[in-house]
Parts: structure tokens; C-alpha cells; sequence
């Protein structure tokens, strides 16, 4: 038996020249992945991470569990669209093969097939199919009406701000919430003129068969479900509904292991197009939420590489915090991929001719405080004294004369330029023969651990000192003061220590967990990775930061970051915000008054930044 | 007869009908703190660069206002970025969006 019918054209040629497009960009990026990368394809593709991925894709592209998590129901609208729409055209599949008795159909049959069979009387499990076949519509249309409701308001989904889109976006969106209620139009014509449906086709067919002219709207209408689908089909490619067929391979690159380099690959390019443009990204920037600052979050940002359109203001007008990353849906590295494009025009050439070759005296330990150190010299103190009470032999590399590590203009896309410090820098630290490298500032510890290539290992203070308290070669006594814990940036999200600053105060007193920490802890404010916003705004972001972390409910705000510390104490008179070692040192103090029994705690595996 | 008394001295002079102020004002433009500056010196005092050379952000923005703009140019590029003198500013003056404009119009000035 064969089906045939002109209204299939639109739907067909879509369909297979999205299929055909969606394939050629597939292999024109997987064809320029740079060689490591494509190693790590070959080496993972039949392993098990290959079945992982395709567990992965089912769990986020069709049921969207991170979506899920961040609102129910923004989780449900994409779930009903998605899944409903793969199980419609599942069973669909199944529906005509058992009618056909196994016959291969061209794709448009299924879709289309309560146009092309009026009398399933044949069919097995008949009451089944047609049953869940309009369950499954329902299902669908569900979705469609959450999304015509989150069009127009889109608070109740958990989302202060909607993405702004272009023209043929909506375009795109049009067809596709044109095409559900277009095929329930079609089924229900159809169901009302022929008995054919399920429980609602058949329902809604037979109230509305008594309407005059009816009949006339039944070709009409299977063309109109088809062209809907084929115009939705053809602006896939060209619009932010590309991000459905990119997210799978996005899925499948990273499982095996590839991630943004240094510079941008076709991987960027499949990041790029993975962005579904949901704007999750922009509530979750604290440049919109608490400076108003709404047209350069990710979504906007991604989108302008995407098109080759990156602007000085898109691509500077981020503090580089990575938030987003981390709320992101798909998991875009956002903030890696807008640091790679300041690095591919940066400002202009530096010269640090002028700086000598710098020495320090030799030690076990190497002790770097940074510039930010030296405007914070109680840090500074504070560790070092820790460093004595646990007869730490170190030596102070930058005590009197030093420069910066690079951070600053790493950030800031002037990559040659940091180069140029860390060479000096490295060589400081290699003079000392020290053992390990330890610094109390996060944005050192993190250029350290990523690009000055160190043989020797890199610690952040906090890393260092719960070793020496875990061990005991550190005594300390808690007090009965509450403390409150703020994740620096590049501490946390930037190098992923957040548990060892945590234990270590729980040495000098009573930790208090706020709801903002860890992968989503706010920024301070300070942030060296932005240059556009005036000391005004960010003591605005300081204060609005302290007030989410229950500043007036604690004794302490504890920070592991001399930035942190120094934009906190600017925009507030009343919190008193201390370094971790500072609260150590008044622990270790208590160690001599009180005659506690010390406090046990197993040493855990020795981690380091680097 | 002997003139007593006190003269500019010549190189010192800017004459400010004659001078390309346009860095000035792209500056002032972008970045509206440069105008808060009182020279008072504390960004110089504090800096990381300013420790191995004769380089000194109060005098760059003087050199900025008095259009000597190569001058400028050449001091900025001696900055690490730090963010020291940006902190220690008891104006607020953005220091570090200022030296960023100053290398950018390195490009687009001739
Ligand atoms: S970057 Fe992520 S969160 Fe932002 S719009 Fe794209 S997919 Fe959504
Ligand atoms: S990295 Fe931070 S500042 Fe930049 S866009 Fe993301 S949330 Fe906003
Ligand atoms: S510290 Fe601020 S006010 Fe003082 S000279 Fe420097 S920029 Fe000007
Ligand atoms: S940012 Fe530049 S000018 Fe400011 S203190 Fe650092 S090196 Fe000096």
C-alpha cells in the first residue's frame, strides 16, 4: 500500500534539508576539532562514556532535568514539548509499522497518517494507539500553552527576564506553536468527517462537525500542518532551534572529554550553537540584577560570536564571576569563551622592560601575598603568624618589592603581557628551591595553578592551613562565634576549592551556611575582570552580596580573598569581614587561654590548586 | 634693565587653545571619574609598576589634560593592571578603565 499526497511536499523537503544541513555542520566541526581533541573522540567513541552521553542526551534534551531543576514548571514546558513531541512520532512510527504489517514508510506517513487511513479497524491494539496518540497531543499542547502563557508573562516560570528575539527566531517560534494546534485542528476535522481518533480528536471532531462548510477546511488543513512543519524545519539551521540537534553532540564531545582550550576551536563553535537562548544566564548576572546592566549576559553575548558580531561592549561587560556557567542549562563555558575572545584582540602591547630580575631568599615554603596582599597586610600578618605557631619554614618571596602575577591582564585578554610577569615570577619562585607555593590570594592561586606550569605544587592559604590543623601541627581552639563563609570567585567557581576553607573555620567556631554559596555564591563586586563599572556600582554589589549572606546575623563574614575582603569592608560600616586566617589567629589564641580538649578531625587527601 | 621676578619656564607650557585634547575628552566621555582626580598621588605611591620605574598614573592624567598624548601612551603601557591604585583612590577615580582607554586609543589614534 503506498500513501501519497502534494500537502507532504513542505513537510518532506524540511525535514530533509534539515537533516542534510544538520549533518554537513556536524562534520565541518567534528572535522575541526584541533588534533588533541580529536584523539580524545577516537579514544572514547566505544567506550562506555559513549552510552553515558546517550543517557545524558535522554535526560536533558528530552526530559530536561537541569530545567527542571532550576523551575517546575519551565521544566514541564520543555519536557511536554520535547518528549511529548519524540513520543508522538515514536508511536506514530510503531502505529503505521504494525498497520503496514513491518513495511519501511517514508517518514511522512507516520506524521500524517489519520489523513491517510480512515479505517483502522485492522489495527492491533487499535484502542491503545489511538488513545495514547491523543494523550500524547494533549501532552504537547500543554507545553505549546505554557509557552504562549510564558510569552506573555514570564514570572511564574522563575524567570525575571526573557531573551530578546530577532525576527526569523520568532518566525521560527510561530510555526512551531502553529504546529500543534494545527495537527489537533487537522485530526479533529478529519475524526469529525471520517470516525477516525482518539478519546478528544473524536471528541472535539464530532462537536464541531455540525459547523457549515467544515469539510471545506480538511485540505486546508493538513497543508497548513504541513507547511507549518516544514517552515519550522527549514529555519532550524538559522535560528536558536539549532540548539536542539548541537545539544546532542555538545553531549557527546564533552563526555569524552573536550573542553575549551586557551583559544577557540570548533568545539566554541558547537558551544555557540548549543545555546538554546533561554536568558537563564541573564538572572542569574548580578551586572542585571543588581546594576540593571540587562544587554550583555551570555545569551547576548554567545549569540554575537555566533554571528560573528562581537562587540568591545559584549565582550568586555563581564566580570568573568561564572555564575552563568554554572547556571546554564546546557552547560555552556560561558565565561571561558568570553575570556578567549578578549584574548583574540587585546587592548595593545604593554612594555615591562623596566622590571630587573626580582630574588628572595630560600625556604621550604614559598609565601606569595600578591598586590592585593600588600593593601591587606593584616591577611598577610595573620597567615604568616599562623605559619610561625606551626613552625612553617617559609620565605616571603614578595615582601618588599614584587610584581603582579598576570591575573589582571590574563583577565583583561592581554595574554602576551601576562606571560611576560609570570616568566619573571616563575623564575622568582623557582630561585627559593621551595618545596610548594602558597598565596592567600585566590586570583594568583588561580593564574599559578593554570598557566605558570610549576613543578612544584600550588596551594591557596586555606588549602594549606586545614592541612596544618587537620594534621594538628596547627593548634587551634573554636570560640562560640557564628561565621558565615563567602565562596571568592576564583577560589570556588575558578578553582574549585570549597570545602577546605569550610572545615577549617569549623576549627575556629560556628559555621553558618547561606543559601548563595559555593558554585552559586555571588560575587563580591570586585571583580579585576571588568573595567566599565565605577567604584559606585560596586560597592552597590558589595552590599547587596553581604545582605545575601546574612552579614547582621553573623559575628564574623569570613572570605578567603584579600579582593573580597577589601570591596566588602569599602560598601559596609557595620560587618566586621575577616580573612580566614584572621579568625585563625584568634583561635589559636584561644588554644592558649582555654584548656579545651582539641578538636579531632581526619586529615582528608592533601588537594592542591594546581 | 634686570627682570627680577618669576617666568614659566617654556617646555612647561601648554597652551590648551592649541592642544589636541581629544583623548581628554574621549576619556571624559567613557569614563566621567577622570574629572574627580586631585592628583593627590596615592595611586603613584601604591603602585606595583611604580616600584621598578618612573611611572606614575597622576602624571599620565596630567599629560592626558595637557594633550601629550604619545606620552601618555607610552606611560600606559607600562601597567600591570593590578587594581591597587583603583582601591586605594580616595576619589574613585576608575584608574583601571582610564589605562585601558589610554592603550585602546593607541590603535585608533595616530
Ligand atoms: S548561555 Fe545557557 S543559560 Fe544562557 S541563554 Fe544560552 S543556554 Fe540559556
Ligand atoms: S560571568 Fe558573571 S558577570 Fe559575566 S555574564 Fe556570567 S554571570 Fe554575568
Ligand atoms: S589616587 Fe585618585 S585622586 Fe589621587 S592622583 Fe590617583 S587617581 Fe587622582
Ligand atoms: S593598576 Fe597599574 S597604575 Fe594601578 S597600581 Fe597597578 S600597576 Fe600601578
Amino acid at each position: 500500500m503506498s500513501y501519497y499526497h502534494h500537502f507532504v511536499i513542505p513537510f518532506t523537503a524540511g525535514l530533509l534539508f534539515l537533516v542534510i544541513v544538520v549533518a554537513a555542520k556536524w562534520i565541518i566541526w567534528i572535522k575541526g576539532l584541533n588534533n588533541q581533541q580529536k584523539r580524545q573522540v577516537k579514544g572514547n567513541i566505544f567506550t562506555k562514556k559513549s552510552l553515558l552521553a546517550t543517557w545524558e542526551v535522554l535526560a536533558e534534551s528530552l526530559f530536561h532535568r537541569k530545567v527542571f531543576k532550576k523551575n517546575f514548571l519551565l521544566g514541564y514546558m520543555h519536557m511536554s514539548l520535547a518528549l511529548g513531541w519524540f513520543l508522538l512520532i515514536a508511536m506514530g512510527n510503531l502505529e503505521t509499522r504494525i498497520f503496514t504489517h513491518g513495511q519501511l514508510n517514508p517518514p511522512y506517513v507516520p506524521i500524517f497518517f489519520e489523513f491517510f487511513e480512515h479505517d483502522l479497524s485492522t489495527l492491533r491494539y487499535k484502542e491503545i494507539f489511538t488513545f495514547v496518540m491523543d494523550f500524547l497531543l494533549l501532552f504537547v499542547l500543554s507545553g505549546v500553552a505554557l509557552a504562549y502563557f510564558k510569552r506573555a508573562t514570564s514570572k511564574p516560570l522563575g524567570m525575571k527576564q526573557a531573551t530578546k528575539h530577532a525576527f526569523v527566531d520568532k518566525l521560527a517560534l510561530t510555526s512551531l506553536w502553529l504546529i500543534f494546534p494545527l495537527r489537533l485542528a487537522a485530526e479533529s476535522v478529519t475524526a469529525g468527517l471520517y470516525g477516525t481518533g482518539g478519546f478528544f480528536t473524536r471528541w472535539l471532531g464530532e462537536a464541531i462537525a455540525p459547523l457549515p462548510a467544515i469539510d471545506m477546511l480538511y485540505y486546508p488543513l493538513w497543508w497548513a500542518y504541513s507547511l507549518s512543519l516544514g517552515l519550522f524545519f527549514i529555519s532550524v539551521p538559522f535560528t536558536r532551534y539549532m540548539h536542539i540537534p548541537t545539544e546532542t553532540l555538545l553531549i557527546f564531545l564533552r563526555k569524552y572529554g573536550i573542553k575549551e582550550t586557551e583559544k577557540h576551536t570548533s568545539y566554541t563553535q558547537v558551544e555557540l550553537n548549543a545555546c538554546s537562548r533561554c536568558g537563564i544566564c541573564i538572572d542569574s548576572c548580578q551586572l542585571s540584577s543588581e546594576l540593571g546592566i540587562s544587554s550583555s549576559q551570555s545569551t547576548y553575548f554567545l549569540k554575537s560570536l555566533r554571528d560573528k558580531k562581537a562587540t568591545d561592549y559584549l565582550t568586555e561587560t563581564c566580570m568573568l564571576c561564572g555564575r552563568c556557567d554554572y547556571s546554564c542549562p546546557v552547560g555552556i563555558e560561558n565565561s571561558t569563551i568570553r575570556l578567549n575572545q578578549r584574548r583574540e584582540s587585546p587592548a595593545t602591547g604593554t612594555s615591562f622592560g623596566y622590571v630587573p630580575a626580582i630574588e628572595a631568599s630560600k625556604g621550604k615554603i614559598a609565601f606569595f601575598a600578591g598586590c592585593m596582599g600588600q593593601l591587606t597586610p593584616s591577611v598577610t600578618r595573620a597567615t604568616l603568624a599562623l605559619f610561625d605557631a606551626a613552625d612553617v619554614e617559609y620565605t616571603h618571596i614578595d615582601k618588599d618589592a614584587t610584581i603582579c602575577c598576570g591575573r589582571p591582564l590574563q583577565v583583561n585578554g592581554e595574554e602576551n603581557a601576562a606571560r611576560e610577569l609570570a616568566q619573571k615570577n616563575k623564575q622568582l619562585i623557582e630561585g627559593t628551591g621551595a618545596e610548594a607555593l602558597v598565596t592567600t590570594c585566590p586570583i594568583c592561586a588561580r593564574i599559578f595553578a593554570e598557566s605558570y606550569e610549576l613543578s612544584i605544587p600550588v596551594y591557596h592559604h586555606t588549602q594549606f592551613l586545614y592541612q596544618l590543623a587537620a594534621s594538628g601541627q596547627l593548634k587551634l581552639a573554636p570560640s562560640n562565634n557564628l561565621i558565615t563563609y563567602h565562596d571568592p570567585c576564583e577560589l570556588g567557581r575558578g578553582l574549585g576549592v570549597y570545602d577546605e576553607p569550610r572545615e577549617l573555620l569549623k576549627f575556629a567556631g560556628n559555621l553558618v551556611e547561606v543559601k548563595s554559596s559555593k558554585t552559586n555564591s555571588l560575587c563580591c563586586g570586585g571583580s579585576l575582570a571588568i573595567t566599565s563599572i565605577n567604584q559606585q556600582q560596586r560597592n552597590q554589589m558589595a552590599r547587596k552580596t553581604l545582605q545575601s549572606i546574612g552579614a547582621n546575623d553573623v559575628d564574623f563574614v569570613a572570605t578567603a580573598c584579600p579582593l573580597c575582603k577589601k570591596t566588602f569592608t569599602a560598601a559596609s560600616d557595620e560587618n566586621a569581614i575577616l580573612d580566614i586566617s584572621e579568625i585563625l589567629v584568634k583561635a589559636f589564641a584561644n588554644t592558649k587561654q582555654s584548656s579545651k580538649p582539641e578538636q579531632k578531625q581526619t586529615a582528608k587527601e592533601t588537594s592542591t590548586v594546581n | 634693565m634686570i627682570d627680577f621676578g618669576f617666568t614659566p619656564f617654556a617646555a612647561g607650557v601648554t597652551d590648551l587653545d592649541k592642544a589636541n585634547l581629544s583623548l581628554a575628552k574621549q576619556i571624559t566621555e567613557h569614563e566621567p571619574s577622570f574629572n574627580l582626580c586631585i592628583s593627590c598621588g596615592s595611586c603613584s605611591a601604591t603602585c606595583t609598576a611604580g616600584q621598578f620605574t618612573k611611572f606614575s598614573f597622576r602624571v599620565m592624567c596630567h599629560q592626558i589634560r595637557k594633550g601629550n598624548t604619545t606620552l601618555a601612551i607610552e606611560e600606559a603601557s607600562k601597567c600591570m593592571l593590578c587594581g591597587k591604585c583603583t582601591l586605594i583612590c580616595p576619589r574613585n577615580v576608575n584608574t583601571r578603565n582610564i589605562i585601558r582607554l589610554v592603550r585602546k586609543a593607541q590603535t585608533t589614534t595616530p
